[in-house]
């Protein structure tokens, strides 16, 4: 493990009200690496990521102990807007969520709300956008229509080209395939692949053969504590907890 | 069995003829509306009915021109919607962006109990305390003016836009807003360019059944309007809208004669006009309900 550390979280405690959903997690997130938490529903895991973009202040009484670093900086320190790490953290939901709006102000939103005005840039970047997230060939004579009108898998891909418009550091993926059929979970994997070589990615994930497919590392979660983390291969291989290997091998969740 | 089928046909028919009722109410009110409205048409012309300056039904001869009354109803609706906008979609703002659960609980209802005020409980607010206030403030010889009815019923009609816009605004998905965030959007970002314009086509069916609540109302525009058929200059003039026409008028209108169907045709025309409004509502929401993909 000699890449360079990108995030990271150091004894991390996360409160819902008085229910504690994470204990004491310390995780290192490798730039161009992908990342995947996966482990049961209700483990844990996408409140973990959701603190690499402080989204989880958007619900009302939560409280959060510890540490969270991208790069040197702190970011769950109060000095720091939240609205600067979201512009160097993007994040893809599980339901895909684009606006009620067209497909190219879709992409459009997030370079707008940045303070871009030049229009020739920002019709380039949609362009370019799209065309990362492969998704171009299939709306290019139709970017004024409603996003809505695309089908699940589309929307999805949108969605990454809207987080990729915005020219993220990291990207977090909160079980991006879950409502997608098998071939537009494939052709979402594929990007992920492709697009490490630009970008950290930490994914959550319900599959684990999509974890053993897409990652190099593979976080554990079981009831809010980290079980294991370390490489995927070795995860899948030689995991070093039992539980892991319980979880892995299908013995329960 | 046989007891049990027959319990099953009576509650089916029971729903279906009080299901149906409101239609045949419906469409009885129209049958009477035409019935005795449209005899004044055919003796003066619908142009000149509509479009006619002057409303003196009792003079010999009478004159039945409603503009006045149009523009009347016309000029307190405006001065109502100016009001209620701002009020109603403020708070709905307020309601569901900043207020906290527990205030959003307490208010919502509080706002909501408005419009369980009797109007003639709005209409005697205005003019014991309206109509001397505003008397003073502008140096008039009267306080019941366009302006007073504009006021009163604004405030009225604050508590329909308020609710529905709240509510089109509590239907927009968190989703939305998540994503929104999650591209390094600010809340007032947020607020302003994603949760308002997906909530917009709600907003604007709460202004529109606000302004239909606000050209109807009767009551209070006869306290405190003041009444004068004329047409207003400005809104520190009396007006007579069209309900305060037909509710102070049909008394004194002899039955079967001219001024009696003039009331009906004004009453037809109120009615095409809030139906109008209702339609539009209905359209609108619809569409907000397909643009934010809840269904048709």
């Amino acid at each position: 493990m000699h890449n360079k550390i990108k995030m990271q979280a150091k004894d991390v405690d996360f409160f819902y009200g008085k229910n504690q959903a994470l204990k004491n997690v310390n995780l290192d997130v490798y730039a161009n690496r992908v990342t995947a938490m996966i482990g049961p529903s209700g483990c844990g895991k996408s409140t973990f990521i959701r603190l690499f973009n402080r989204m989880n202040e958007l619900v009302p009484h939560t409280a959060l102990c510890g540490k969270i670093f991208l790069d040197d900086l702190e970011i769950n320190n109060p000095s720091v807007d939240p609205v600067d790490i979201r512009r160097r953290v993007g994040m893809v939901f599980q339901k895909p969520n684009p606006f009620p709006k067209s497909i190219f102000e879709n992409i459009s939103y997030g370079l707008k709300v940045n303070g871009i005005k030049d229009k020739a840039f920002i019709g380039q970047k949609v362009e370019d956008s799209l065309k990362r997230a492969v998704i171009w060939g299939e709306v290019k004579d139709r970017l004024h229509d409603s996003a809505l009108k695309l089908s699940g898998g589309q929307q999805q891909r949108l969605c990454i080209a809207r987080c990729l418009a915005v020219e993220t550091e990291v990207i977090l993926f909160d079980e991006p395939c879950a409502s997608l059929d098998p071939i537009s979970t494939a052709k979402i994997e594929e990007l992920i692949l492709e697009l490490k070589k630009d970008y950290t990615i930490i994914i959550v994930t319900h599959n684990m053969q999509q974890a053993a497919r897409v990652s190099d590392y593979t976080g554990f979660f079981l009831l809010g504590e980290l079980v294991e983390f370390g490489k995927t291969q070795d995860m899948f291989t030689a995991p070093r907890n039992k539980k892991t290997e319980d979880y892995i091998t299908g013995r329960f969740g | 069995m046989a007891y049990r089928r027959i319990k099953e046909q009576a509650y089916k028919w029971i729903f279906t003829i009080l299901a149906f009722s409101s239609l045949f109410f419906l469409v009885g009110i129209v049958i009477v509306l035409f019935k005795e409205g449209t005899p004044i048409f055919q003796k003066i012309g619908f142009l000149k009915f509509i479009f006619g300056r002057k409303w003196y039904p009792t003079y010999n001869p009478p004159d039945f021109g409603i503009l006045p009354l149009i523009l009347g109803s016309l000029w307190v609706t405006v001065g109502a919607s100016l009001v209620c906008i701002p009020l109603g979609v403020g708070s709905a703002l307020y309601l569901n962006e900043i207020a906290g659960f527990k205030q959003r609980q307490f208010l919502k209802p509080v706002i909501e109990l408005l419009a369980s005020i009797p109007s003639v409980v709005y209409g005697f607010f205005g003019l014991v305390v309206v109509t001397p206030f505003l008397q003073r403030l502008f140096n008039l010889p009267t306080g019941m003016t366009a302006l007073n009815a504009s006021l009163i019923l604004g405030l009225m009609a604050t508590p329909t836009v308020c609710s529905i816009a709240e509510d089109a605004l509590s239907y927009v998905p968190h989703s939305f807003r998540e994503a929104s965030f999650a591209v390094g959007a600010d809340r007032w970002q947020t607020l302003t360019r994603v949760v308002i314009p997906a909530a917009g086509s709600g907003i604007s069916t709460g202004i529109i059944l606000g302004m239909s609540r606000a050209i109807g109302e009767t009551m209070t525009v006869l306290m405190v309007a003041g009444g004068a058929a004329v047409i207003p200059g400005t809104f520190l003039e009396p007006v007579r809208p069209m309900t305060a026409a037909i509710a102070a008028e049909m008394g004194e209108a002899p039955m079967g004669g001219s001024h009696y169907h003039a009331l009906f045709a004004i009453a037809l025309i109120l009615f095409l006009i809030t139906f109008v409004f209702n339609i539009i509502a209905e359209i609108v929401s619809r569409r907000f309900r397909i643009k934010l993909g809840l269904n048709g």
